[in-house]
């Protein structure tokens, strides 16, 4: 009964979609009907009632462990912990689509709710356009991916969930990234509103901003989460692999990110209108791409979800409506609107067109590098892949360059700048950026022309950042200059991290036998012993290793990496074992045991590699300020303007 | 000239969606055209490796018939999950040949005990050394020879219930 009543919800959500985009486009068309508009807002919010209301009733089939339940049944076990009968959920294709179409649809009701600043038309045209979205992701649920489909007879036991998949980050990676890229459709669907009624202005643009930092924020927090989640649990020792579906999140934060900055310049200097609406676009665009590139395998990845060419068609049919629509909207319309305001080479919006530059560059690499094994295959029939080297050669030094950008933005006046005066400004930084680079020079001599880049750069540009804030009064300035702040302090710090990471990392791979000390980086790690142990719905060969610092008198720290062994589906995975200090992580994984009896190890030093994520959570938390002060202010503008009224 | 600039990023989704396209139609496996695809296997000769079976050397494999030459390991899980597949290859009458790599006769012994043992001949390849000369990526991993010992196909990774159609017709086509 859960499942059917799920499946009616579903399909309500679908022909309430429908109605909404018929309201919202008889209420708009010359000689229609303007009062059909008021029913808009409601029919959103029942949509995303009933949206919200079968992903619940999917949960509670998966929490019962309802085996009747085809997805149940293919990616769920009744001996699996509660946490992961719930994050399970969307732990496989229709599961995570309908919290995909979930989020489109609250998202959705959001802006329906509590979007006041927006003019009538452009409000409504912009839920027609988030409700053309949302039925072709229900229809694509209904008739290619049904999340509810049941089994007769029903298997009494069901086959379990991807060991790897069986962790916390399940809980907290793909919702937070999906309410990032979904949040994403808002800007898509403001941009569309916003061609379609020819009002692209300054006021466009602050009623968009809130939405576009909230979806950026989230998809800051769940890249940053995914790379943690695969740094431990692949066992690799990286944090970030180039994989396809990796690439597919960072595209849209790419271009998220450029949006978030243009946006600004529209708001306040009214420039860049077409550039922005441009970005709004293809932010979302690159959420859809990168939804397609994994659920149609047409490229391989880590990711791989059960694969099936009819979704495949289905998902493109849907990207070549969307994305091909609002870039014919995009040529089309944009013609008419108004060139904005002008400005100067050197001066803020100059600063924030080469970061947009810099950052539209950066996604063009990372979307070619994806694409070409596919190019290539279609061309020349011949498979081959591009891996990190390609990336970092390419993306790394304009990352660089895009924080030198980024220090010296914030220091920079609007319309007119002189470019001695901004220097003067930076003295300080660029000081400590000299300083630093003599000190690395000397204290580690030899390092790699991009790490040493990084790293001094990440010194001088983490002191720029807080240039804003110099000779203010600290008291006086407002929120979203903090947000600012932190956010550009945390790319500075993340940046640390990761040359750090590429530059001072100790690797050492043996094969131990009990009772044997090996050494990395400052460590001398004692290899104690092997013990069996058992968890709910796995065993497992567990080490003791103790591992003390050279130089150093205290306890020693105990690290116990696995080599598990689960038994639905049957898969091996290693735990690996990490310690935290305060200056890096110590990182064990316990691999096979050789014939001779001896175990092979892989221990790694990474000093200073938690900064990375250190870096993202302060990126995430500085945009969550910048919000909180943006909303703050326009709720005590409105309160003023009522008070006057 | 403006207007033209206009329609460039509609033009580029376009030709990406065709690319797109094209891919969806001529989906690709997991089938790696190797290099001996064509070629006939090296010449090697390997050892028996479990008690039950006769030793496996490249005459075994150019005796006319074709077959399924699989690289497995008693230490690998997935091939135990693939055991089943093979089991079925050979009840449709495929023969299928083993190279057992970096094992022991009683780990390996106690392997086919369990899962079966669909295999006529298994070599022991205890120093990898023709792993290494085939480039095998890892086990298991599967070849398909034709009678006169020539690699006509390459298979990496755990073969899947659903391969079995598709390489019993593949080895019909190698007579």
């Amino acid at each position: 009964m859960i499942a059917e009543a799920g499946l009616a919800a579903l399909w309500l959500a679908a022909a309430l979609a429908v109605l909404q985009f018929v309201l919202a486009f008889f209420g708009l068309v010359e000689g229609g009907a303007p009062e059909l508009t008021r029913a808009v807002r409601p029919v959103a919010v029942v949509q995303a009632v009933l949206v919200a209301l079968a992903l619940a009733l999917l949960i509670l089939c998966f929490l019962n462990s309802d085996m009747s339940v085809k997805l149940v049944y293919t990616d769920s076990h009744s001996a699996k912990p509660f946490i992961y009968k719930f994050a399970g959920t969307w732990g496989n294709h229709e599961g995570s689509m309908l919290l995909w179409v979930a989020i489109l649809g609250v998202a959705g009701a959001a802006v329906a709710l509590f979007e006041r600043s927006l003019d009538h038309a452009t409000h409504i045209a912009t839920l027609g356009a988030q409700a053309v979205i949302s039925f072709g992701f229900y229809a694509f649920l209904l008739f290619s991916s049904n999340p509810f489909a049941r089994l007769d007879p029903a298997p009494p036991e069901g086959q379990g969930l991807n060991p790897l998949l069986q962790d916390p980050g399940l809980a907290f990676h793909p919702p937070t990234l999906y309410i990032g890229y979904v949040g994403m459709s808002v800007a898509f669907s403001f941009a569309v509103g916003a061609l379609v009624t020819r009002k692209v202005d300054p006021a466009f643009a602050r009623a968009m901003r809130p939405w576009v930092l909230g979806a950026w924020i989230f998809l800051t927090l769940g890249i940053t989460a995914g790379s943690y989640w695969a740094y431990y649990v692949l066992g690799w020792g990286g944090w970030w692999f180039w994989d396809p579906v990796e690439n597919a999140s960072l595209m849209p934060w790419l271009a998220a990110t450029a949006l978030l900055h243009s946006v600004t310049v529209l708001a306040t200097r009214d420039g860049l209108r077409a550039w922005t609406v441009m970005l709004a676009v293809v932010a979302f665009s690159m959420s859809m791409v990168g939804t397609f590139l994994v659920r149609s395998g047409i490229l391989t990845s880590v990711h791989a979800f059960a694969v099936d060419p009819q979704r495949g068609n289905f998902i493109l049919a849907l990207l070549v409506i969307y994305i091909g629509g609002a870039l014919a909207l995009f040529a089309v319309r944009v013609g008419s609107v108004r060139e904005g305001a002008r400005f100067d080479a050197v001066s803020r919006e100059g600063a924030l067109v080469l970061n947009n530059l810099l950052l539209s560059t950066i996604l063009g690499i990372v979307l070619i590098g994806t694409l070409y094994p596919l190019i290539v295959e279609a061309v020349t029939g011949e498979k081959l892949s591009v891996g990190p080297p390609f990336f970092n050669a390419t993306a790394g030094p304009l990352a660089l360059l895009l924080v030198v950008v980024m220090a010296a933005g914030p220091v920079m006046r609007w319309r007119r700048e002189n470019g001695l005066a901004v220097l003067r400004r930076l003295a300080v930084p660029i000081a400590i950026g000299v300083v630093a680079l003599v000190a690395v020079l000397v204290a580690a001599p030899g390092l790699h022309p991009l790490p040493l880049l990084g790293l001094v750069l990440a010194i001088g540009v983490g002191a720029a950042s807080l240039a804003p804030l110099w000779g203010r009064n600290l008291r006086r300035t407002p929120l979203f200059t903090y947000g600012m702040v932190l956010a550009h302090l945390g790319c500075a710090v993340s940046l640390a991290g990761m040359a750090c990471d590429s530059a001072f990392l100790k690797e050492t791979l043996v094969a131990a036998k009990i009772g044997e000390t090996e050494h990395v980086g400052p460590f001398a790690v004692k290899f104690e012993g092997i013990d069996p142990i058992a968890g709910p719905n796995w065993t497992a060969l567990e080490a003791t290793m103790t591992a003390t610092r050279l130089g150093w008198s205290g306890d020693p720290l105990i690290l116990s990496p696995q080599a598990r062994m689960y038994s639905a589906p049957a898969t091996e995975t290693s735990q690996s074992a990490i310690a935290t200090l305060w200056d890096g992580h110590l990182y064990l994984v316990l691999g096979k045991q050789q014939d001779d009896g001896r175990w092979q190890l892989r221990m790694w030093w990474k000093p200073f590699v938690t900064l990375i994520w250190a870096g993202g959570a302060m990126i995430a938390m500085g945009g969550a300020l910048a919000l909180l002060g943006r909303t703050w202010r326009s709720l005590i503008m409105a309160r003023r303007k009522d008070a006057g009224a | 000239m403006k207007r033209f600039w206009l329609w460039v990023p509609v033009s580029v989704f376009a030709l990406l969606a065709g690319i797109f396209v094209s891919q969806l139609r001529h989906p690709s496996g997991n089938t790696i055209p190797s290099h001996w695809v064509g070629h006939p296997m090296p010449q090697f000769d390997l050892p028996a490796a479990a008690s039950s079976r006769p030793a496996l050397s490249f005459a075994n494999l150019a005796d006319g018939k074709p077959k399924l030459l699989n690289i497995f390991a008693s230490w690998c899980i997935p091939c135990a999950s693939e055991a089943a597949v093979l089991a079925d290859l050979k009840k449709q009458g495929v023969e299928v040949d083993g190279i057992a790599l970096r094992d022991t006769r009683s780990d390996l012994d106690q392997f086919l005990a369990r899962n079966g043992n669909p295999y006529t001949h298994i070599g022991g390849d205890v120093s990898s050394s023709v792993a290494i000369a085939l480039g095998s990526t890892g086990v298991p991993e599967s070849y398909i020879i034709d009678g006169k010992g020539i690699v006509r196909k390459q298979y990496i990774g755990e073969l899947s219930p659903e391969d079995v159609p598709a390489l019993v017709a593949e080895i019909r086509a190698a007579q």
